[in-house]
Parts: structure tokens; sequence; C-alpha cells
């Protein structure tokens, strides 16, 4: 990893002083020992004119990733530093700005017993990163600099010139030009390098707010990106990162597969689906099924598929259910959701009344019988088709619940969201979505062949074009014996 | 002594003595049982109170007599009560126990005088304080229960008289009636037969039995010249033409023992109607009394005898086989209770009727998981299919189907058509044998939590609670249908780390570990740089229907290591499929291997076709940042050079590891190729798994290639990668020298490696299974895996502090797992016996081991 500063100069103002500014001598290559690896400081020219001052980071890539193989707190929260095959020794990343503070760290505070009015005064300079990992690309990156005064170029970087249709990678080659004092030029690197990256190779302490604040002072509060460097800076809470160790199991599968973690371990979307910012629809989804529920007089309920368990929480709160149970194939929904309801300080006499259970729907679970109701709210769409009967007969024929509430996405409602491309299903992991005549056709083959009725509802506004956003059918067993069971 | 008492009892029982205190029963108990399956009062009373005679302990020294009681019987085992037992509702709760666990409750009395008993307590240090009266007290309630023990539920009653007839008393166990697990066949069961003697005729002569008939030509038996026996799931009689006929046929074929017969809910009606009990002469019964009343004088009441006489059900074969008429839960087999009875004959009713007016049968075998066969009938289906290790071979006969057999241990079925429809059926049959509707759902019961799976290769292999959880997700989420998934493919481990100069992996350490656990003969083969693929590929879709119960019209499943499907879109998945059709074909192997499926594993290349998204993320970026960063960084480094600056060392370095991110670049470039459809996509089998009936993971590996090789000849489109291999003898320097080099050659000119497998493919040694294969990968190929600038000398250094313990250990389980799975498949075991080892092996993967091994 690699940057250069460069500034230009004259007789009265020589350019060498930035050797004086960043207590570095100019003709001297000198190197410092950092926690990551070495930092080599030489200036590649050094003239009246023209002053350019190199920081490389030589990073030990075996240390680096035996040192972030260690569980918990030892370890890095960056799993991809884990592994030998790793940007890091040739990105700017976290460990450049971090290496940048301590071998600049008199210069990053602006302080300069030397040449005190020059620390003080902008200088025309020009930084160079050649390898810049920047999450959001060119774009972000001159949303980030611009605001500060710099001028900025970024060029895309090829992933692989060999192979064209993978397109650019991550990195962007960044050159900025401005006016700026030294101190002010040190300290945007030291904080938006890891954001660009947004990835750190430490954990995220208290203390790492008070850095940002001080590194911040003077020009992110009335940064425009500011609340975007905020909080990726800070992005990784301990809390947070926690959970990403517990799907270590997860990721190995992934790994076993030469496929990303994220790819598997996708059941869980705390950004966009956290009661904090409910979206209105999924408000409403939840009003529809309770109000299925008080109507079909159930106090025994399963929730099948609980994700994060908001529906459990809003039953929990209704005394009317004395039994709700929430099943999940995810152990890390089924964990989130034990901390949002908060189930290790509830009082007993309440949390009695809750149960959160790994379980899944291609399989009978015994567990599963003799429940009033059963809720599948948003779960079949994220059943490849061919497993369906199986999820059928474990729900409608192995634990017969007298009610079955499912809810569905409606696709023809998808030509009235704005944000989706057409033809485009409304989250990665949905296998298919129904339009209504679909929903209604399944609904009716599954009531007939296990003995249920079945009603349908709409959910959100319904258009009369294209029905409503959600649909939604209540399922009542019947009394009469089914011909599936009859068999 | 001549008139010694012999108090018979049933092998399987719950036995509870009665007596006064002192009468004798602890040492009764001990003389007759072993120590273990005597429960003593007394002792329960020490376990929890630390005093046998403390009385105010009694009731929770009940609790724990009662718990182990039951215990016991649970696991099947015979169990003595020594206790008093004067009071009747003491042994109530017994009798109650042994209905629960379906066993007979037996009560053997010590009518002992008072005096007695008082003398042998007052021999007894702890007893010598009790009072008289105590002993008059269970003397007196002894005499009350003695009329009413038969009452009370027991089924046999031996009261001893005196001290006597207690000491000479004998005690010996009988079998029970359904316990012949001695008789080991071979058997040929039959199904429903309900009159259709003609059929039964005809059937019995394609299974090889030569009939025997009676003056006036009826057929009056049938032995088999190869000494098998017949067994009759029940249900001779009613509906059809001649129940009188098919009563003869086997009435004889059991006198002589020719035949076994289990009784039909048909028979027990019939049986009811003969003692002449009122029952209503409906489903068939009516023709059958009509018939009855025109068979020779006597024949009817010999026919009630016999039909009075059958079991309702026989644990065979060692405890293998159970055949009965109705099917039987696991924790009824061997069982002897009314309930018992009444479920194998009638099976399990809802209590509800269906719209024909029907019982509503409970779908028992889909949630059977017991190890013995459970054959049956009752439930007419249109053929005979064996799901969860049950199978009905009721084919309605008498409603126009055919009559089935099935030969065991051979588990083929035999069937003979009907001759025309005898009876027109209430309702219409059902699309599938009893509980086989879709998704022939598995349990989560048979993956959840902590398990131990048995294998045969690698005794118990354990399955820990957060990998099943994992294993979970990813298999219901990700995988393909379980029916289709048949197998996962085991991890391997690389060879033991080298300590040659520039190598963390040389060949040398391989041919030496195999050397070393005496194996002579390896075969290298070439390592396809690819990702696994295992093709499960049947000769259409009617053969995938038949064989795996699929209901679509896929004809297979292309899956990867996780079993996820290797293309989103199936059409290109049956591409694949129908390509390596074409080649099994032409190859013959359909034929030869006698089978209309084929299970292998492969190789699918190239590796950026699946891994492309981590190729971008991780590899090529790497690449990526790499190359954007050396050209400035080298040219400052030789401006600060010429300015004189002492750069030297830091120059050469940055150099150095320019070239070695450019080597790393080149090592990834050569496994990613441009696709276009199947165009460019190759598939590299190297093992044949499986086909009907047959394991083929242990058939030795020049074998398995030459069938692999007559399948790439026979491919007509170059889908289908040859595989490299070359046969080194381990003993042999000259040999292993060959290896080493054909191994330099191979990855010299880019290959990954290669895999040294023993030749005989399973071996196991002195230390148990022998590894089936260890990787030796290549030194340009490992940057991929140790990042770019591992070769350095230093860093090299550091990297062979690996340990292989672990990655071996787990290649060992997971190759055990799936062999497992394969002899499960192979021996047409149901679908959970078999997803449950592929289940663990998804598990295992799991498991954290370094994945660069």
């Amino acid at each position: 990893m690699f940057l250069t500063i460069s500034t230009t100069g004259s007789a009265q103002s020589p350019a060498t002083d930035l050797g004086f500014l960043l207590h570095k001598h100019p003709d001297r290559a000198q190197s410092f020992s950092t926690a990551q690896g070495t930092a080599h400081v030489f200036y590649p020219e050094a003239t009246e004119q023209r002053c350019t001052a190199a920081l490389l980071l030589e990073v030990d890539p075996v240390a680096l990733a035996r040192k972030a193989r260690g569980k918990g707190r030892g370890g890095s929260p960056d799993v991809a530093l884990a592994s030998y095959v790793n940007d890091r020794p040739y990105a700017a990343s976290s460990l450049l700005a971090v290496a940048l503070g301590s071998v600049f760290s008199t210069a990053l505070k602006g302080v300069c017993h030397t040449r005190p009015q020059r620390a003080a005064e902008p200088l025309p300079l020009r930084v160079g990163i050649p390898a810049l990992p920047a999450k959001g690309g060119t774009a972000v990156v001159h949303a980030l600099f611009e605001p500060l005064g710099w001028s900025v170029t970024a060029e895309p970087v090829a992933l692989d010139e060999r192979f064209p249709e993978w397109g650019d990678s991550r990195y962007v080659a960044l050159t900025l030009e401005g006016r700026q004092r030294l101190a002010d030029a040190l300290r945007h690197l030291y904080v938006l390098l890891p954001v660009l990256d947004d990835a750190k190779h430490y954990w995220i302490s208290s203390d790492e707010v008070d850095k940002l604040l001080r590194a911040g002072d003077g020009w992110l509060a009335g940064h425009p990106e500011h609340k975007l460097i905020t909080s990726r800076y800070l992005a990784r809470r301990w809390s947070l990162t926690r959970q990403a160790m517990e799907r270590l199991e997860l990721a190995r599968l992934a790994a076993a597969d030469d496929s990303a973690a994220e790819e598997i371990d996708n059941a869980v979307d705390e950004n966009a689906d956290t009661e904090e910012r409910p979206v209105p629809l999924a408000v409403r989804r939840r009003e529809a099924i309770t109000a299925a529920l008080r109507a079909a007089g159930a106090s025994r309920v399963l929730d099948l598929g609980c994700g994060q368990g908001q529906l459990v929480g809003e039953l929990l709160g209704d005394p009317a259910y004395t039994e709700i149970v929430g099943v999940d194939v995810s152990t890390r929904a089924l964990t989130v959701a034990a901390r949002r309801l908060r189930l290790d300080r509830l009082p007993e006499r309440q949390s009695s009344r809750v149960r959160l259970l790994q379980g899944a729907l291609t399989y009978t679970d015994s567990r599963l019988k003799g429940y009033d109701a059963a809720v599948l709210s948003e779960v079949v769409e994220h059943l490849d088709p061919p497993r369906l009967p199986a999820l059928e007969h474990a729900v409608f024929g192995a634990a017969r619940p007298g009610t079955v509430i499912v809810t569905t996405p409606n696709a023809e409602y998808n030509v009235r969201w704005q944000s989706l491309p057409a033809g485009q299903v409304r989250h990665p992991d949905h296998r298919f979505e129904w339009t209504r005549e679909e929903f209604r056709g399944w609904a009716g083959r599954t009531a007939e062949r296990y003995g249920y009725r079945v009603e349908f509802t709409a959910v959100g506004d319904d258009d009369p074009e294209v029905g409503p956003p959600t649909q939604l059918a209540v399922f009542h067993r019947s009394e009469t014996t089914a011909k599936g069971a009859a068999a | 002594m001549s008139d010694r008492r012999v108090l018979p009892v049933t092998d399987l029982s719950l036995v509870v003595l009665v007596g006064a205190t002192g009468s004798g029963k602890s040492t009764f108990a001990r003389r007759h049982f072993k120590p273990t399956e005597v429960v003593s009062s007394d002792f329960c009373r020490g376990l929890v109170s630390d005093d046998e005679n403390d009385q105010s302990a009694s009731a929770d020294a009940f609790d724990v007599l009662h718990y182990i009681v039951g215990k016991r019987l649970a696991a099947g085992r015979l169990t003595v009560v020594d206790a008093t037992n004067v009071q009747s509702d003491s042994r109530a709760r017994l009798v109650r126990l042994a209905r629960e666990h379906d066993v007979l409750p037996i009560a053997i009395v010590l009518d002992v005088p008072e005096q007695v008993c008082a003398e042998r307590n007052a021999a007894r240090r702890d007893r010598a304080d009790m009072p008289r009266q105590v002993i008059a007290r269970h003397q007196r309630e002894l005499r009350r229960s003695l009329r009413s023990l038969e009452r009370e539920g027991f089924r046999k009653v031996h009261v001893l008289r005196g001290v006597e007839e207690a000491d000479g008393a004998e005690v010996a166990l009988q079998r029970r009636f359904n316990d012949l697990r001695h008789l080991t066949g071979p058997f040929d069961i039959v199904g429903d037969v309900h009159g259709c003697r003609a059929e039964l005729t005809e059937l019995l002569g394609e299974l090889g039995y030569e009939l025997r008939y009676d003056a006036v030509g009826r057929p009056v038996g049938a032995a088999h010249p190869l000494g098998r026996t017949a067994v009759f799931v029940g249900d001779l009689v009613d509906r059809g033409p001649d129940s009188p006929g098919v009563l003869r046929l086997v009435m004889g074929m059991v006198a002589d023992g020719d035949a076994l017969c289990v009784s039909g809910n048909h028979e027990n009606k019939l049986a009811r109607h003969l003692k002449g009990r009122q029952v209503r002469l409906t489903h068939g019964l009516a023709e059958t009394v009509a018939q009855l009343a025109e068979a020779e004088p006597g024949f009817t009441d010999r026919a009630g005898e016999f039909i009075g006489s059958l079991v309702s059900h026989y644990v065979l074969d060692g405890g293998a086989l159970v055949v009965c008429h109705a099917g039987l839960p696991e924790r009824y087999h061997g069982r002897t209770s009314g309930r018992v009875r009444s479920f194998a004959m009638y099976g399990d009713t809802t209590g509800e009727t269906d719209e024909y007016g029907l019982p509503v049968r409970y779908p028992w075998a889909e949630e059977y998981r017991g190890r013995a066969a459970v054959v049956y009938g009752h439930t007419p289906v249109p053929r005979a299919t064996w799901l969860n290790n049950t199978i009905c071979l009721d084919t309605a006969c008498v409603f126009g189907g055919k009559l089935t057999a099935l030969r065991w241990p051979e588990r083929e079925l035999v069937e003979v058509p009907a001759q025309r429809v005898w009876y027109e059926p209430v309702r219409p049959l059902a699309g599938q044998a009893p509980g086989g509707q879709d998704g022939r759902p598995l349990d989560l019961a048979d993956v959840r939590g902590r398990r131990a799976i048995e294998t045969a290769w690698h005794g118990r292999v354990a399955v820990r609670e957060e990998n099943a959880a994992a294993a979970l997700e990813v298999m219901s989420r990700f995988a393909v249908d379980p029916r289709l998934l048949p197998y996962l493919p085991p991890t391997m481990a690389p060879c033991a780390t080298s300590r040659r100069d520039g190598y963390l992996e040389h060949p040398q350490d391989a041919f030496a570990a195999y050397r070393a656990d005496g194996v002579g003969q390896v075969v290298c083969e070439e390592k396809h740089m690819g990702s696994r693929a295992v093709a499960l590929v049947c000769r259409d879709a009617e053969a995938a229907r038949k064989r795996f119960g699929t209901g679509g019209e896929e004809t297979g499943a292309l899956y990867t290591r996780t079993g996820r499907p290797f293309f989103a879109d199936p059409a290109m998945t049956e591409q694949v499929l129908a390509r390596v059709r074409d080649s099994i074909g032409g190859a013959g192997l359909w034929d030869e291997l006698g089978t209309d499926w084929l299970l292998l594993d492969a190789e699918l290349l190239p590796w950026s076709l699946k891994a492309s998204g981590l190729l971008r993320q991780q590899y090529a970026a790497v690449g990526a940042a790499s190359r954007a960063v050396f050209p400035g960084a080298l040219t400052a480094l030789r401006q600060a050079a010429e300015r004189g600056l002492d750069v030297a060392d830091l120059l050469a370095r940055q150099r150095e590891r320019a070239a070695d991110a450019a080597a790393f670049t080149d090592a990834y470039r050569r496994y990613c190729g441009p696709t276009e459809g199947l165009d460019g996509v190759r598939l590299a089998p190297f093992q044949l798994l499986a086909v009907e009936g047959r394991s083929l993971a242990t058939l030795p590996h020049d074998a398995q290639l030459a069938l692999i090789d007559r399948l790439v000849a026979h491919d007509p489109g170059g889908l289908l990668a040859p595989t490299r291999r070359l046969i080194v003898d381990t003993e042999d320097e000259a040999s292993v020298a060959e290896g080493v080099q054909w191994w330099l050659d191979l990855t010299a000119e880019g290959g990954e490696g290669m895999v040294v497998k023993p030749l005989q493919a399973c071996v196991r040694g002195p230390r148990g299974l022998v590894q089936p294969g260890v990787k030796c990968r290549g030194r340009e190929y490992l940057r991929i895996i140790y990042g770019p600038e591992y070769t350095r000398p230093d860093n090299l250094q550091r990297l062979r502090s690996r340990s292989l313990g672990h990655k071996r250990s787990l290649a060992l389980r997971e190759y055990a797992l799936g062999l497992e799975a394969l002899d499960r498949l192979a021996a047409g075991e149901p679908l959970w016996r078999v997803h449950e080892a592929v289940f663990a092996v998804l598990a295992l993967e799991s498991e954290p081991v370094d994945p660069r091994l």
C-alpha cells in the first residue's frame, strides 16, 4: 500500500519544507515499525520546485492472516483478513490510515516548531493513491473529497484486463489536488481511507468516537456526507461483530462451495428489516395477520419463518395469545429475535409464553403439532418451487393447525414499485413471486388436498389494476376429512 | 420332589412377586432371575433414603421403582418386581405399566405361613423389631387378593403354597408366540388374497412352489424345493370367489410347515361370526359364509380353529423382518397386548371416516424409523413400494389389480395379475402407497441436534448440534430435493507438509505416507481445477420418478459439494444430464451395470463458471490492486534510488513482490475461461459412485477409470473431459521418482496438482481406515491458497507449521459417511436413512478446520 504527497514551491518557500512539516528528512529513507508491518518514508523527488513524500507500508501477509484467525476479540472483524489471499498488502485501507497516523502523528496535529507559519497556511498539495478501495465507486470518492476543497481525479481500476466482462474492481486510482493545510490533508486521509474501504482491521471501541471527533475537527461537522462518514467509520460495533462470529459454520459451508459467505448467510438483513425503521407495508401486513388470528380465535400460535421476531413481539403484547412459538431455520435470525424480544429479561410469566425454535419447513416436525394457528408470512417465496410440496405436507398435512395464514408478495404489483427494475423480484432471495391467480391456484389446490377452506384478503392499497402489494390467504381446517389424509 | 412346580413365564413380561414380608420373595427372585432383572422396593428405598426399611420413603422409592421398570420394559427386557404387592392398588400401577409397554403382567404369589415369615424376619438384624401385626396384615391382604388377580389383568397367575412348593418351583421362560426370530427363511411374503384361489396358485407356481392336490384335485399344500417358507399377511378370505379354497391351501401349507400366516381383520371378523357372535355380513363376509356353507362337512370347524389360532404379527429373521396385516410401529414389535393385536390387524385409525364411509387410516409408515422391515397388506394400492423400510403388499387382486409377493431377503417383488375384477372397489385406489404422498417427508428428528451415525466403515460418527444447525439452514434453503441428493462428497486432506526448499506440498510425502500404511499400489490422478459436482443421471424422467420418487420431469440432478444446484436454470442441468446420459448409453453401461440410473463424482470446469463471484471479489481484486499499486511504487523507489537514497533493498523486495503478484494473477487466470451456455463447460468424472442395487465406491480405481474412459470415449459432444493418471508402486524407488516427475510436469504446465489414492480404493489398515486419497497441489496453484508471496522462504517456513490432524480425521469421517450413504442407497433403504448420512457430511463440513488444507 502506497501513497504520495507532493507540493510545489519556489526559492522563497521551497517545496522541501514538506520535510519539516512531516518531520521526515527528504534526504533520508526511513523505516518505522508499526503493528501491521514496516512503514517506509522516502522522497522520490525533493527540489525547491517540487517535493514528493512517499509512504509505503510493507504488510506481512502471513502474520496478518494468522493474527486475524483468532476467535473473539483477539481476531479481526474482517473475515476476509483471515485469508492469505488478501488485498491488504496492496490497497490503501485502514492499515495505511493507522500507519499514516503513527508515522506522521505530529504533522497530523499541525505542529511544526521550525516552520510554524508553513504548517498554518494552505499549500498546493497533490496526493496520489494508486490503489484505493472505494465502496460505492468513484461517485462516493468525489462526494467525500470535493466538499473539502479537493479537485478529484478518480480512475476506476479494471478487475482483470484479460476478462473485460468482469468490469471494474472496487479500487480507484486517486489523485487529489488543492490548496490545503498539510495537517488537514492528513486528517482527511486518516478518516476517509477507512470510510471508503468500509472495512476495518481492528475492533471499534468507544474511544474510536473520540478519535473521529479529533481528526474530524473543523471539517466533519459541516461535511454534506457526514452521516455516511460517521456511520461507516463507526460501522462495526462489538455486538454486531459478535454475530459475525456466530455464523462461522455457515461461512465454512460457503467456503466449501467456493462461494462468498453472504450468498448463504443472508437470512438476516439488519439494515432493511429492523423495528426502528418499520416498512409501512410490513406494519400493515402484521395488522392483517393479527386481525385474521383474532377472527380465528387462536390463542396458541406458530410463527413459521419468524425471522427477527417482529410478529412474535407483537403477539406477545396481547395476553389473548397464551403460547407463541417462533420458528426459523436461521439460528442467526433467532439470536437477533431473542435479543430484540429481550427474552432473557422478560418476567417469567411472559417469557413462558414464548419459545423460539430452529426448524425447517421442508421437514415434518412433531414439535409443531396441535396449535390453533400457524402464520407463514413472506415465507413460501423463499423456497424453490420443487420444495413447496414438502412444506405443504409439513404444515397442512403433519402439523395441521386449525388455521393457517399465508402472506406473499403480489408479483403484479411490482410495476408500481418505483425503485424496482422491471421483471425483478423484491428480495434477492425470493425464488418466485406469484400473481394473484397463481397464488389463488396454489392455495386452492393445497386447501383441497389437505382438507382446508381458504379465503383471501388484500394487504395494502388494493390497486384496481394490479391488486394489492401483498396477498393474504387464511386457511381453516375443515371438519370433514381430506382426501390427502385419507390415502 | 417329584411334583416340582414349573412356572411358565413369557420371556418379555412384567413379573410381579406377591407375598408378605419375610415370605422369601428376594430369595426366590435371586434363584430364578438375573440380578439386573429384579427391581426391589427395598433397594429403591435405600436409593432415596439410605435406609432400606424407611417406610416414610416408600412413595419416592416406588416412583423410582416404576421409573426403572418403565425404562426396562421400554427397552424390551424381562423385569421382576420384588415388593410385597399385597395391595391391589400397588399392583394396579404395575399392571398399568405393563400395558403401557405392551407386555404381559404375570403374578407369582408366595403364600407362606405367617409363622415362617416372622421367623425369617427375626433372623434378619434390620427387620428383627418389625411388629408381628405387619406380617399379619400382609397375610390378610394377600388372602383377599388371591381371588382377584386375574381380574386385575394378570395374564398368568402362579400361586405357590407353602415353603416346600415355593422352594421347589422352577421358572421356565417361554418364547412369545410372535417371536420367530430364529426362523431365517428365506421367505416369500404374500399379500392379501381375499379368496382369489386361482391367482394364489399361479403366484405360488411363479415363486417355485410345488403344489399338492387332494383326491378331487383341490390344492391342499405347497412346498418349495429349496425349503423356502411362504408367509401370508392375512385377509385370505372374503370378497373373492373361493375363500374356502384359499383357506384349504394355506391351512395345508401351515400344517406342513411350509407357511406361516398372520391374522387379518377379515379373519378376525370371520372368527367372531363362526363363534356365533353378532357381526354384520358386509365387506364380502356374506360371500365367504355362503361359500363355506357348500364346503365339505367339518371344514368350517377346522377353518374356524385355524383362524382362531392365528397370531397377529411375527418377528422373523433375527429381528430384521416383521410381518403383520396392517402395519406396526417399532414400539409394538414383538409386544403382546390387545392394542398391539388390534393395530396389527386394523392399523391406526383416526376415528374419522372418509366420504366413502371407510375408516381414515393414520399414515403410520411415514413416521416409521425402525430398523426392521415391516411387510404388511390391508390397504389396497396400485403397486407395492417401499416407504421408510415398510412395504404394503395389498395390490388389490380381488379388485382386479394383482397379487404380489415379496422375496426376502432378496427384496424382489413377484406379481401375477388378477384374472378379472372379482369385487367392485368401494372407493378408487389411492395414488400411491399409504403415506407416500408428495415429498415423502423427512422428519426434523432425523437430522436435528447432536447425533451419532453408525457407519459400516468407521464406527459411530458424531455430529455436533451447532454443525447440524448450520447444515439444516443450507440443506433446507439451498439444496436440491433430498430425494435427488443421495450423496455428498467428502473433503480430502493434503499430503503431509513438505520440508523441501520452495515446496509446501510434494508427492514424495504422499507416497511415503501410503507406504507406511502398507499400501503398495497407488494411483495418481490429475486434479482438475474446477468445482466439485455430483451428477445423478437417470435413464429418463420415468426412471427418476420410479427410483427416486420425484414428481416432475427432471431426469436427475447436478449439484455442488454442499448440495446446491449447480445451475440456477434447470434447463442447463438437463442439458448436461442429457449429454452424460448419451455417453452412458453409448458406452453400454446401462445394461452392463443393470441400472436405470448412475451417480457420479466429477469436477466441473472452468472454475470461473461457478466461483465467479469469489473470483471477482477476492482473487481478481487482489490482482487488480497489486497491478494498480506496484508501477507507481516502483517508479517512486527508482527515483529515490537515483537521488542517492538508500532504498536498494526495499526496491529489490518490492520488485519481487510485484513478480509474486503477477505469478498469482497468472495462477488464477489459468482456471478461468469464457462460457456460453454449455460451450466452454467441461465435466471431468473421476468416480462412478453407485448404480441400482450396488455401491461402486469400493471398486478399485483402475476399474473405475476404465469405465470412465469408456464414458469419455462415447461422449458425442466434447463435454466430458478425461482424467490423466499414473499408477505408482510406493515400494519401488524408480516408480516413485516417475510419479514425482509426472507431478512436476503436470503442475509446470499449469495443472492444479494431483490426487493420490490407494489403487484398491477402500483400504483398512492396522490403524483403521486408510485415507481414501490425499491431494498434492502444485507450487504455483498454492498461491491461490496461501497468497501471492507464500513462496518467499520466511513465509514458507512459517506456513509449514500447519496442523493436518483435524483435516485428516474430518476427511475419514466424511468419507465413511459417504460410503454409508451409498451403501444405504444401494440396499434400497428408506430416504431418511440415506439423508441422515448425507446430512451429516454437510454438517461436518462446517466444523472449524483450516480452510486452506
